[in-house]
């Protein structure tokens, strides 16, 4: 406490608002309860990163709380970015989280829409759905800036907590993916993550359209990298995965190489996207989305020179 | 319209176990118009239902009737004296006919002989496909005439999510993502600039959630 008021709890925040090159990756949780997983991520993880979001039941597969994982995180020095998607809980209930994460010490906050539960091992469940990932973000922005819950009555305290949401370059339809950003930015999102880039002329031509309507310097653009393990994974993330873009002369450049080498050509690639990444204007860092695969991150950090 | 659609006739036998004296009972409205609860359905059941009977070694004593709806109480008292008479009644009409008959009719068992499936409209010949989830705060206004609370599969009423492709929805390459259709129509209504607007939360207090529903209209009482 300084003066007597809280200093912002986020160095994702004093680093991006320092103007610095924010190096953010993401750790999923575990299947089980075993908190040494998440520690050994950590570790791994340890200064390479900013921060380290926590994905929430991904591709609605049951894995430990994210709110938990990112506790485990922050004990072991890595500062978390909790994600929060709506498919699993109702207004009361994210709410509540958010207070809870707020608590536990967590200072970044990443609201998602989260993917269909019939993507999942559980399609039978029924969800929620009850906000969307635009109407979280606003109603954390007013819990925190407003002491206010969505209901409208007074919340206790101080909130301090960093605010981010996701863009998607290379959704559907296209024409409206940066209307689309306008909105979150309207809602209060403080920093965006995108999806993983692998098609870095079409990311660039959604970065343009960003920044026509000043939406580079209303919000911290982190785009999305994602290291290519096997020519077989592009090949599955290009056809399997809603949402994403994977050029055909990518999959090619990795089926290229003998498969044994096949991940240290998916390092490369990563490391020259990063390096083409930070020179589009408006984006201010990379999100590192190294599937189960956490040991590439420092390695493409180092070889990339942001860090 | 209402839409439903057949039971498996093993599971209408299962209901049905060891009772002799059926009533099938139709109805005129919707299910008639969807070809799943008419006075066609209601003779096709009994058939089907009578070589079942045979076919078990103690036949079914069928009695056929179809009532203009099921879900008016104005329409019941000749299908309720049937029903005194018989062991259970099949009812064909949706979910809300079958209570109707239910309640109208106690001690005697009804069983419902479709599956409501939802508020709906014809695609094509023989293709229904769902349209309204009665939330009770219609915002086709906003929306270009789409509903997203329906038709988006996250019903999310600020933009698709990020797994909208070519047109479709990420749970299923045979739905039209919802907001893909609304962006195109609001675009095609000059309307695009009203996307810009932040819809707030849903008061889901109007739909399901706020418990049963009950409209009361003075005027007509
Ligand atoms: S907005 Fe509500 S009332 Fe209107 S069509 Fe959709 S579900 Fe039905
Ligand atoms: S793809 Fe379209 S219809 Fe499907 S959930 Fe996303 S926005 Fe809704």
């Amino acid at each position: 406490m300084v003066g007597g008021k809280l200093m912002s709890p986020s160095r994702l925040q004093s680093v991006l608002e320092a103007g610095k090159f924010a190096v953010t990756a993401e750790a999923g949780p575990p299947r089980g309860p075993d908190a040494e997983v998440v520690r050994r991520k950590a570790r791994l993880l340890k200064g390479s990163v900013d921060a380290c979001n926590v994905t929430d039941n991904q591709t609605s597969v049951v894995r430990m709380a994210s709110m938990a994982a990112c506790r485990i995180l922050s004990e072991e020095g890595v500062e978390p970015v909790m994600q929060m998607v709506c498919r699993d809980r109702n207004r009361i209930a994210a709410q509540s989280d958010i207070l809870g994460a707020a608590a536990l010490g967590i200072p970044n906050l990443l609201c998602l829409t989260g993917d269909h539960q019939s993507f999942g091992d559980h399609p039978q469940a029924k969800n929620v759905f009850d906000l969307d990932s635009i109407q979280l973000v606003k109603i954390a922005r007013e819990m925190r800036d407003a002491a206010r819950f969505a209901g409208g009555k007074a919340l206790e305290g101080n909130l301090e907590l960093f605010i981010g949401a996701s863009a998607n370059p290379f959704a559907d339809p296209a024409k409206i993916q940066v209307p689309r950003l306008a909105k979150k930015v309207a809602a209060g999102a403080e920093f965006i993550q995108t999806q993983c880039v692998f098609n870095i002329e079409k990311f660039k031509e959604w970065m343009k359209g960003v920044r026509e309507r000043g939406l580079d310097t209303a919000t911290h653009i982190l785009a999305g990298i994602t290291p290519a393990r096997s020519a077989a994974m592009l090949e599955y993330m290009a056809t399997r995965v809603a949402g994403m873009d994977v050029p055909e002369a990518v999959i090619a450049r990795v089926k290229g190489v003998p498969k044994a080498r096949q991940a240290e050509e998916g390092i490369r690639i990563a490391v020259e996207t990063v390096r083409q990444l930070r020179e589009i204007p408006g984006v201010r860092g990379v999100h590192i989305m190294a599937i189960e695969w956490e040991e590439s991150v420092p390695e493409i950090v180092k070889q990339a020179g942001v860090r | 319209m209402i839409v439903g659609d057949w039971k498996p006739i093993e599971t209408i036998l299962d209901y049905l176990g060891e009772r002799e004296r059926i009533l099938i009972a139709g109805c005129n409205g919707c299910v008639t118009v969807c070809n799943a609860g008419g006075q066609k359905e209601v003779d096709m059941l009994a058939r089907i239902l009578d070589l079942a009977g045979k076919k078990r070694g103690r036949p079914f004593h069928i009695t056929k009737i179809t009532v203009e709806r099921q879900c008016d109480p104005e329409f019941l008292p000749e299908l309720l004296a049937l029903a005194a008479e018989h062991d259970a009644v099949l009812s064909m009409a949706c979910g809300a006919g079958v209570q109707l008959v239910a309640e109208h009719a106690p001690g005697r068992e009804v069983f419902p002989a479709i599956d409501t499936n939802f508020i709906g409209a014809v695609e094509r010949k023989g293709e229904w496909g769902e349209r309204c989830q009665a939330c009770g705060d219609c915002k086709l206004f906003v929306t270009g005439g789409i509903c997203p609370v329906t038709r988006c599969s996250k019903s999310l009423m600020n933009g698709p999510c990020g797994g909208s492709r070519d047109g479709k929805c990420e749970v299923d390459p045979e739905i039209p993502c919802a907001w893909n259709l609304i962006v195109d129509r609001l675009e095609a209504l000059g309307r695009l600039d009203q996307y810009d607007i932040i819809q707030p939360p849903a008061d889901w207090s109007k739909s399901r959630d706020g418990g049963p529903r009950k409209l009361i209209r003075k005027d007509l009482q």
